[in-house]
């Protein structure tokens, strides 16, 4: 019997560990050492604009903003540090990736010293880490647009794929016919990367957008569908069995026996979906939309505004993951009851 | 007291496997007392499990009838409760939400609520509600699966070698359990076991089958008062009698019974 795991509040009477102290400085150092090498190293090669921008009352240039980021970045990882310092895992997991820390702190000021203050690096493809934050100095209100835009046209694309996905999964598990019928369109078609149907979808939709949710919505229902038609076809008899001697009916079993078998198939089906819809998404952008972080990267590409491209890249970073990390959480509380089976 | 409950007239249930015709069940007749507990002992391929399995509604005989309160029976009904051998619990439900599995199927959740925890703590589970299947012992597990029967009220319980997994410490403790039960709810139980000892120490009634073609070879009337002490010497008759008449029923001693 496993007792269900609970991790203790951290104690605030706790003495405060001495030795995890040095670990925090040394994960906050790197940084502290990228904020210093762009105050005290000067600039030397030219060509370079410090224009200023005033951003929430305060007057930024490129280098002031990028200390900034660099000093909170310090900031939050001196609180995970603080905060971690109370609890034994968090500290260990803390300190497994201390080093790592550290040396993202050095290697954004080679970055700086190469990309902006030398421009060593082939411009204007390699901006430096401060060249990047100009992007969202200029136009954040643009950027936070094109997020936007993204972010609803993934989230309709996504959630519709997944509704038509575990739909015609089940369809396809639970009927013979339907499985007959359906499964070879389904394996022919699905191979297919969703985008080679743009010319089509472009046509036979009315807007850009609903022309892109289709996409994404077929390229969400293949791996769905499947995954969802061979969890429900893979359920012991002996559980409809159990269910039908407890008096479940045919839909009940379905939903209450199948599908919650399903479970795990389906979401190996919607983490697969998920990565093609990012490609899915982007692509589509990048072909024919008024908005969104794939126009984005497409409009500045044409005016040589590659700093505008590593700025849309690394917002698409930051999306993706925590789109990845949400869909992760739904299913660590869906499939709840697997913890400790698996491993 | 003394109502036949379910009879079984005349039934036949064959296989076609491939080419060979396999006679799972031949010429099966048998009537069950309200209350009664009846064991059906047998070697493997006797058809034991098919009678059960016919009994439930989970299968159905070539012809002959089986009725449970004098109505054929067709389909599986939650008046006839099934425990099936290990591994049939919802590992996606929890102890108590596996136990209310029929209730909500056949929608009187609401007005039962209450009788959930009623159950847990009759098969002495309290404390291990919110658990998950994976995380209980087998023989807790099988106990899970008997509440989740019980609780829909069944004029039968069938029990398919339920403790067939289960060491033998839990088993007796299971044992003791379904004779607590059945002293409190005068339920009807019929167990298929290939457990001599647990089918005596249990049953009012042990149904003998053989296999090829699968029949009733004996009925033997268990009359020794409870509590049955399985080293008394009339336990040990009646032990010896049974195995004597198995070794005589099939062609070879099956030494799997000279425990």
């Amino acid at each position: 019997m496993n007792a269900v795991k609970t991790k203790p509040l951290p104690k605030m009477t706790e003495q405060f560990p001495i030795n995890f102290t040095a670990v925090i400085l040394f994960t906050v150092i790197g940084f502290v050492i990228a904020i210093l090498g762009n105050i005290c190293i000067p600039q030397i090669s030219d060509g370079v604009k410090f224009k200023d921008y005033i951003i929430c009352g305060l007057t930024l240039n490129i280098n002031s903003a990028y200390r900034i980021v660099l000093a909170a970045l310090a900031l939050v990882y001196l609180l995970v540090g603080i905060f971690s310092a109370f609890d034994k895992d968090r500290q260990a997991k803390y300190k497994k990736r201390a080093p790592f820390r550290f040396a993202v702190g050095i290697a954004l000021l080679l970055w700086d010293v190469l990309g902006t203050k030398l421009q060593a690096l082939p411009q204007p493809f390699f901006p430096g880490p401060a060249g990047i934050i100009e992007a969202f100095l200029a136009e954040s209100g643009f950027i936070w647009q094109n997020t936007l835009y993204s972010l609803r046209l993934f989230a309709i694309g996504f959630i519709l794929g997944v509704i038509f996905g575990v739909g015609t999964g089940i369809l396809i598990g639970w009927f013979p016919k339907v499985y007959y019928w359906v499964s070879p369109v389904l394996n022919i078609t699905g191979v297919i990367p969703a985008v080679a149907w743009m010319p089509f979808a472009l046509t036979l939709f009315p807007t850009p957008f609903a022309a892109a949710v289709f996409l994404i919505v077929i390229c969400v229902w293949f791996p769905v569908a499947s995954l969802t038609a061979s969890g429900v076809q893979s359920t012991p008899k002996a559980q409809f069995e159990a269910a039908r001697t407890l008096g479940g009916k045919t839909p009940y079993l379905v939903f209450h026996v199948a599908v919650p078998h399903a479970m795990p198939q389906i979401f190996t089906g919607i983490n697969t979906a998920n990565a093609f819809a990012f490609t899915t998404l982007v692509m589509a952008e990048m072909m024919g939309q008024p908005g969104g972080l794939g126009y984005y990267i497409n409009a500045s590409k044409v005016w040589s505004a590659y700093y505008k491209v590593f700025a849309a890249i690394i917002v698409m970073a930051v999306l993706f993951s925590l789109i990845t990390k949400a869909v992760g959480l739904i299913e660590a509380r869906v499939l709840r009851w697997q913890r400790g089976l698996l491993k | 007291m003394s109502d036949t409950i379910l009879e079984i007239k005349d039934v036949n249930r064959i296989y076609k496997d491939g080419e060979n015709i396999v006679e799972a069940l031949s010429n099966i007749n048998l009537s069950v007392k309200q209350g009664e507990f009846v064991s059906i002992i047998g070697s493997s391929g006797c058809g034991k499990t098919t009678l059960l399995r016919l009994i439930a509604g989970l299968d159905h005989p070539q012809s002959g009838q089986l009725l449970l309160d004098g109505e054929e029976i067709k389909e599986p009904d939650p008046l006839r409760g099934y425990v099936f051998q290990q591994g049939s619990l919802f590992q996606w439900l929890t102890v108590e939400q596996n136990i209310a599995f029929g209730l909500k199927a056949r929608r009187v959740f609401k007005q039962n609520k209450h009788r959930v925890a009623e159950y847990i703590d009759m098969i002495g589970l309290s404390g291990f509600e919110k658990t998950y299947p994976h995380q209980i012992s087998g023989g807790m597990a099988q106990r899970v699966a008997i509440a989740r029967a019980l609780i829909n009220d069944p004029d039968v319980l069938l029990l398919d070698e339920p403790m067939g997994a289960l060491d033998s410490f839990t088993r007796a403790d299971i044992q003791d359990k379904l004779l607590e039960i059945r002293r409190s709810n005068n339920a009807t139980m019929i167990l298929v076991t290939h457990d001599v000892d647990e089918a005596i120490y249990l049953s009012n009634r042990i149904v003998v089958m053989t296999p090829r073609p699968g029949k009733i070879s004996e009925i033997l009337n268990i009359e020794l008062p409870h509590p049955r002490h399985r080293g008394g010497t009339e336990f040990l008759a009646i032990r010896r009698n049974i195995l004597e008449k198995f070794h005589m029923a099939s062609a070879e001693p099956e030494p799997e019974y000279s425990i």
